[in-house]
């Protein structure tokens, strides 16, 4: 009982660590959906060298845990003259690696969107900027759906460690108020359901997205 | 020069994959208004032939005008140079096409079909292209299909879309690529019906079939197509009842 108190007393600091958590996370998406994209579009369509060298960027990315990527973002970069505070630090290292398993992503689904609707395209004399826009993109919107959806919850977990580069997200005000109060329990219970509740929202994302799939796709 | 140009003509066109050549040295030239059928065994080349006329295939050498005018590469001979994207996808335009397999673009409805390339590679205001394509689509009995999903219609209606999508363009030439060939057995009649609606409008056609009695019918004109080459250029008349060539008859017997 004195815990939920606690967590009660308290809910402005969890309000603020959930607003934090979710503007990290829509910030991050802003910037690794656009970048995604693009980075599947140069993995398709660029010169070879190119296409290796991201790759193996992207590899080299997928490898590193996300911690690591943001201690080398918050404590590394000032080394080289780039001092950004811990909430941009964390927006940088959260897109970095959210792009790179985004255009992993985008890339399959591009594959997947049938060579011969695309060959039709060109028959009919659909631009390349129009091929993406019109014919590619809006397939791989509903394709991808789920697997993007899996990654934006896989996203909103990673932020959680970016309370270690004292970021004041969600962990970090449970943390906070556990602390504080001497009470663990109900504060961290809280800032679950908290995270439960945003990975519902983008579960209804997928659900809408996949009843579109059903109406158009069959 | 236009207005006595053949709608099509090929010269000299060879390709070949990985050193296998696919069609050696085709000439031909297809005049406006007819309907052309191409007969052939199965890797004759008459397909790859369809897909050098709008360049999905890239002769290895040799040129094709559509109207007088060149389609992928510019200039002749030593001088010809490939066409950049933006030329080769205006001059896409006037040749319009139907695959074996409808390739209906599945997120769009029957109706952003056909308005698909129209309103977005044309520029046609949007509401004039919609009134057109539910004409169209009246035309070939799917009026009240406009507004469903290609995975809802069957292989006929599918490819009675993908026909619309074509004549939605007002293309020079409508190439169809074996149009029934993946349909089932009964509903090929509806598809050959529109086609043989259009050879009677007039419309320039160039159709590779297995169909023998549809070409004999509909068909100006029989390419017959053997070993890449083409063997024979006769009337149906001529083809069907005195073909000229050993091969020919050899291909008529079969079959």
């Amino acid at each position: 009982m004195n815990g939920l108190l606690v967590v009660w007393e308290s809910r402005d600091v969890f309000l603020l660590g959930a607003a934090n958590t979710v503007s990290l996370v829509l910030g991050c998406l802003l910037f690794s959906i656009p970048l995604g994209i693009l980075g599947a579009v140069v993995l398709m369509e660029a010169s070879a060298p190119l296409r290796r060298l991201l790759a193996e960027l992207i590899d080299l990315l997928r490898c590193v845990p996300f911690l690591l990527l943001a201690y080398v973002v918050y404590y590394g970069l000032p080394e080289l003259g780039l001092r950004l505070d811990s909430w941009w630090a964390g927006l940088l290292s959260l897109t970095i690696y959210t792009t790179a398993y985004l255009a992993e992503i985008f890339r399959s689904a591009f594959f997947a969107v049938a060579k011969d609707n695309i060959e039709a395209a060109h028959a009919f004399g659909l631009s390349r900027s129009l091929l993406y826009r019109r014919i590619i993109l809006p397939q791989v919107a509903i394709t991808a759906a789920p697997m993007i959806g899996n990654q934006v919850i896989t996203t909103i977990r990673d932020s959680a460690l970016l309370m270690i580069i004292t970021v004041q997200e969600l962990t970090f005000a449970a943390n906070f108020v556990s602390a504080n109060h001497f009470t663990p329990f109900a504060p961290f219970a809280a800032a679950v359901g908290l995270y439960l509740l945003m990975s519902f929202v983008v579960e209804e994302g997928v659900r809408r997205m996949e009843r579109v799939r059903k109406v158009r796709y069959g | 020069m236009a207005e006595n140009a053949p709608a099509i003509s090929v010269r000299g066109v060879c390709k070949d994959f990985g050193g296998f050549e696919v069609l050696r040295d085709i000439d031909l030239d297809i005049a406006t208004g007819t309907t052309t059928c191409i007969l052939g065994p199965s890797g004759s080349g008459k397909s790859t032939l369809l897909r050098c006329l709008n360049w999905l295939e890239e002769p290895s050498v040799g040129s094709i005008r559509i109207d007088g005018k060149p389609i992928g590469r510019t200039g002749e001979g030593k001088a010809a140079k490939p066409m950049d994207r933006r030329e080769l996808a205006a001059a896409r335009t006037r040749i319009a096409m139907v695959f074996q397999h409808f390739a209906l673009w599945p997120h769009l409805t029957v109706l952003g079909n056909v308005t698909e390339a129209p309103v977005h590679v044309l520029g046609r205001p949007r509401r004039e292209a919609e009134e057109e394509g539910r004409a169209i689509l009246a035309r070939v009995g799917l009026a009240e299909k406009a507004d469903m999903y290609p995975h809802t219609l069957s292989g006929g209606q599918k490819q009675r879309v993908a026909i619309s999508r074509a004549l939605a363009m007002t293309p020079r030439v409508i190439l169809f690529d074996e149009p029934t060939s993946a349909l089932d057995p009964e509903m090929v009649g509806e598809v050959l019906g529109v086609i043989r609606e259009l050879a009677r409008e007039g419309l320039t056609m160039v159709i590779v079939t297995h169909e023998m009695s549809f070409a004999r019918d509909v068909a100006d004109t029989i390419v017959f197509m053997e070993g890449g080459c083409i063997r024979e250029v006769a009337t149906p008349h001529d083809f069907f009842t005195a073909p000229r060539s050993d091969r020919a008859k050899g291909f008529l017997f079969r079959s």
